[in-house]
C-alpha cells in the first residue's frame, strides 16, 4: 500500500479535565477521501486545527509525507501542502474574491517580500488565481468582496484558496456547512474529481454527501476513533449505530 | 486612475500651489506652515504603513520621529564644534547623510522594539511601543551631553547640495519632495505583494498564516520601513525647527501623528498629508484666537470618528476599494 501523505499517531490534548483528543491514530493514503464524522464536541475540528498547526498536541505523532511536523507553525505546514479550510470561513474581508486567491498564489511562489510591482498587473499571479476561482464556479463573483459573498460562496473561495496553494493534502471542516442541497450536491461532484489531485480528509456532518464520496470513515466520538473503515463496514458497524448513527440509518 | 489616486495628487499639488502663491505674496511665514504640514505629513505617512495598511496601532512612534531628529541635531552640533562623534568619525551637516544616519538608526531600533512588541497585539501591543518610547524619552531627558530636557540647538540648518537651506522656498522643496517620494513608496508598497500580504494581515491573520505566510516577519519588516520614514521627517522638523528637545519623543508626540491619520483616513493614501494640513491650518487659525485650540480639535475628531469614519479621504474618494 501506498505510504500515507498524513499519519497520526496516538494523538493526545486536554482541556483542563476534558480530553478533547484521547490517542487519535489515522493516516491518509493518496488518491483517497477520508472522511471524519461524530456527534458534535466529539473533537473533530480539535483535531483539525492540531493537524493544520494551530493547536499544539500533548503528546503523539503528526507525519506529513513522512516528515515530523510538530515543531512546524501553522504558517509552515501550509508550505508543506496543507490546504485547509475553515468551520467558520476565515478570509480577509475587504480583498475581493480574486485578492484572497491572489494571496495563495504569492504564498506557493514564496513571494510575499516584493515591494514594488502592483499585484493588480502580475498575470502571474492574476491568472493562477482566476483559473481557482472559474474550478469552484467563482469567476462571475471574482470583484466582489469577500465580507459581501453568500455564506455558500465564501465556503468555495476558501476551497479556491486551497486549490491555489497546491496543496498535497485537503483538510475541509465542514465544506457543505450552511450550503443549499444544490451546492452541496455540486461541491458533492467536485470534491469527488478533487481526490484525484490531492487525497481530502473530510469533516463533514451531510451523511449523504459523506457516504457517496468516502473511500474511508473514521468515527470520533469523546476524542477517540471507535471505528474505521468502509461506507459499508462503518454502516454496519454495532458501536457506530448506537453511538452516533442511530437505529434509523 | 482610481478617485483616491486623483485626490491625493490634487492635495499634493495644492500644498504645492500654495508654497508658491505665499512665496509671489512674499509671505514666508505662510511658507513655513506649509513645510510644517509636509513635515508632519511625512512621518504620519511612514505611521501609515504600519498603522493603516499592518493595523499596527504603534503608540510609539515618537521614538523614531525624535531619532531623526537628534540624528540632525547631534551631527550637526558636531560638525559645527568640529568635535568628533563615535570612533573618530567626523560629525556634518549634510542633510543627505543626517537622513540616511538617522533613517538607519530608528531602522535598527525599530529592529528591537518591534522583535518584542510584535509579539503581542490590540491593547498590549500600543502599550508596549508607547513603553519603549517613554523610556527614549526618559533617556533623552537625562543624557546631558546633548542638552537633557534644555534639548539642542542647531545654529546654522544643515546644508543640501545646491540649495540655500535657509531661504524658506527651497527647504520647502526639499521637504516636499522627500514628502512626494515617501508617498509614491506607500502607494508602491501597498500594491505590493508585501502589502498584499500585510494588508490581509490586518484583516485576518489567521488567513494569513493558512496560506504559507508567517505574519510576523512581515509585520517586522513594514515597521522597519514604517520607523524609517518617520525618522526622515523628524530629521527634517529638527532642521525646520532648528531646535530638537525631547518633547519629539513624547507621548503626546505619537498621539499627534495618530490624530493626523484618523482625521485623514486610515490607510489612504494622502490621508496622513490630509490630516496634517488640516491640524496645521487649525493649530495656526485657533491658536491664535485661544491656546485652548486643542480642544475644538478634539471636538472635530470626534466628529470624524462618530461621523466620518474615513476621515478628510473618505469624505472626498469614497471608501477604500481593495481591487
Amino acid at each position: 500500500m501506498a505510504e500515507p501523505i498524513l499519519d497520526i499517531r496516538d494523538l493526545k490534548k486536554s482541556f483542563g479535565a476534558l480530553k478533547a483528543t484521547d490517542g487519535v491514530s489515522l493516516d491518509l493514503r493518496p488518491g483517497e477521501i477520508h472522511a471524519l464524522i461524530g456527534p458534535n464536541g466529539a473533537g473533530k475540528s480539535t483535531l483539525i486545527h492540531q493537524i493544520a498547526g494551530s493547536l499544539k498536541p500533548d503528546s503523539g505523532e503528526i507525519r506529513f509525507e513522512g516528515r515530523d511536523v510538530k515543531p512546524l507553525d501553522m504558517a509552515a505546514r501550509a508550505r508543506l501542502g496543507m490546504g485547509r479550510t475553515f468551520q467558520v470561513s476565515s478570509l480577509a474581508p475587504e480583498f475581493s474574491a480574486l485578492r484572497n486567491v491572489m494571496l495563495a498564489v504569492q504564498a506557493r511562489q514564496g513571494s510575499s517580500f516584493r515591494f514594488f510591482k502592483p499585484v493588480m498587473h502580475d498575470r502571474g499571479l492574476t491568472e493562477p488565481a482566476h483559473e481557482a476561482l472559474a474550478r469552484v464556479g467563482l469567476s462571475d463573483r471574482a470583484d466582489v468582496p469577500a465580507a459581501e459573498l453568500s455564506h455558500g460562496e465564501r465556503r468555495q473561495l476558501e476551497i479556491a484558496i486551497a486549490l491555489a496553494l497546491g496543496a498535497k493534502a485537503f483538510l475541509l471542516d465542514e465544506p457543505m456547512a450552511g450550503m443549499g442541497p444544490e451546492g452541496s450536491q455540486a461541491l458533492t461532484r467536485f470534491l469527488d474529481r478533487l481526490r484525484g489531485e490531492a487525497p481530502i480528509l473530510l469533516i463533514e456532518h451531510d451523511m449523504d454527501a459523506v457516504f457517496a464520496l468516502a473511500d474511508r470513515i473514521s468515527v470520533l466520538v469523546y476524542g477517540r476513533i471507535i471505528a474505521t473503515g468502509s461506507v459499508d463496514e462503518i454502516r454496519n458497524h454495532p458501536a457506530v449505530r448506537e453511538a452516533y448513527l442511530g437505529d434509523g440509518a | 486612475m482610481t478617485r483616491e489616486t486623483t485626490i491625493s495628487i490634487v492635495i499634493v499639488a495644492g500644498l504645492l500651489a500654495a508654497a508658491f502663491i505665499a512665496q509671489a505674496m512674499g509671505e514666508t511665514f505662510y511658507i513655513t506652515l506649509a513645510t510644517r504640514m509636509a513635515i508632519l505629513g511625512l512621518a504620519a505617512t511612514g505611521l501609515n504603513i504600519a498603522l493603516g495598511l499592518g493595523g499596527l496601532v504603534s503608540f510609539g512612534h515618537a521614538a523614531f520621529f525624535g531619532i531623526g531628529g537628534y540624528a540632525a541635531g547631534i551631527l550637526a552640533t558636531h560638525a559645527f564644534n568640529s568635535e568628533p562623534l563615535l570612533l573618530g568619525l567626523p560629525g556634518t551637516n549634510q542633510m543627505i547623510v543626517i537622513w540616511i544616519a538617522g533613517a538607519i538608526a530608528a531602522g535598527l531600533v525599530a529592529v528591537l522594539i518591534g522583535l518584542i512588541s510584535l509579539r503581542t497585539s490590540g491593547v498590549y501591543f500600543i502599550m508596549i511601543t508607547l513603553a519603549f518610547a517613554q523610556m527614549i524619552y526618559y533617556f533623552a531627558i537625562s543624557w546631558p551631553a546633548y542638552g537633557g530636557e534644555d534639548g539642542l540647538s542647531i545654529y546654522v540648518r544643515n546644508a543640501f547640495p545646491g540649495a540655500n537651506t535657509l531661504a524658506p522656498m527651497s527647504f520647502f522643496l526639499i521637504c516636499f519632495g522627500l514628502l512626494a517620494l515617501g508617498l509614491v513608496l506607500f502607494a508602491l508598497i501597498r500594491a505590493s505583494r508585501f502589502g498584499a500580504a500585510l494588508q490581509a494581515g490586518r484583516q485576518n491573520e489567521t488567513r494569513l498564516a493558512a496560506v504559507g505566510i508567517a505574519p510576523f516577519r512581515v509585520r517586522l519588516t513594514a515597521f522597519v520601513i514604517s520607523a524609517m520614514m518617520t525618522a526622515l521627517a523628524g530629521a527634517l522638523f529638527a532642521d525646520l525647527n532648528r531646535f530638537v528637545s525631547p518633547s519629539m519623543f513624547s507621548w503626546h508626540m505619537s498621539g499627534e501623528l495618530i490624530v493626523l491619520i484618523i482625521l485623514g483616513g486610515v490607510g489612504r493614501l494622502a490621508g496622513p498629508l490630509a490630516g496634517a494640513i488640516v491640524y496645521v491650518l487649525f493649530e495656526f487659525a485657533l491658536g491664535g484666537i485661544t491656546e485652548h485650540w486643542q480642544f475644538f480639535l478634539g471636538l472635530i475628531l470626534l466628529a470624524v470618528v462618530l461621523f466620518a469614519r474615513g476621515g478628510v479621504m473618505g469624505l472626498l474618494a469614497g471608501r477604500a476599494r481593495h481591487g
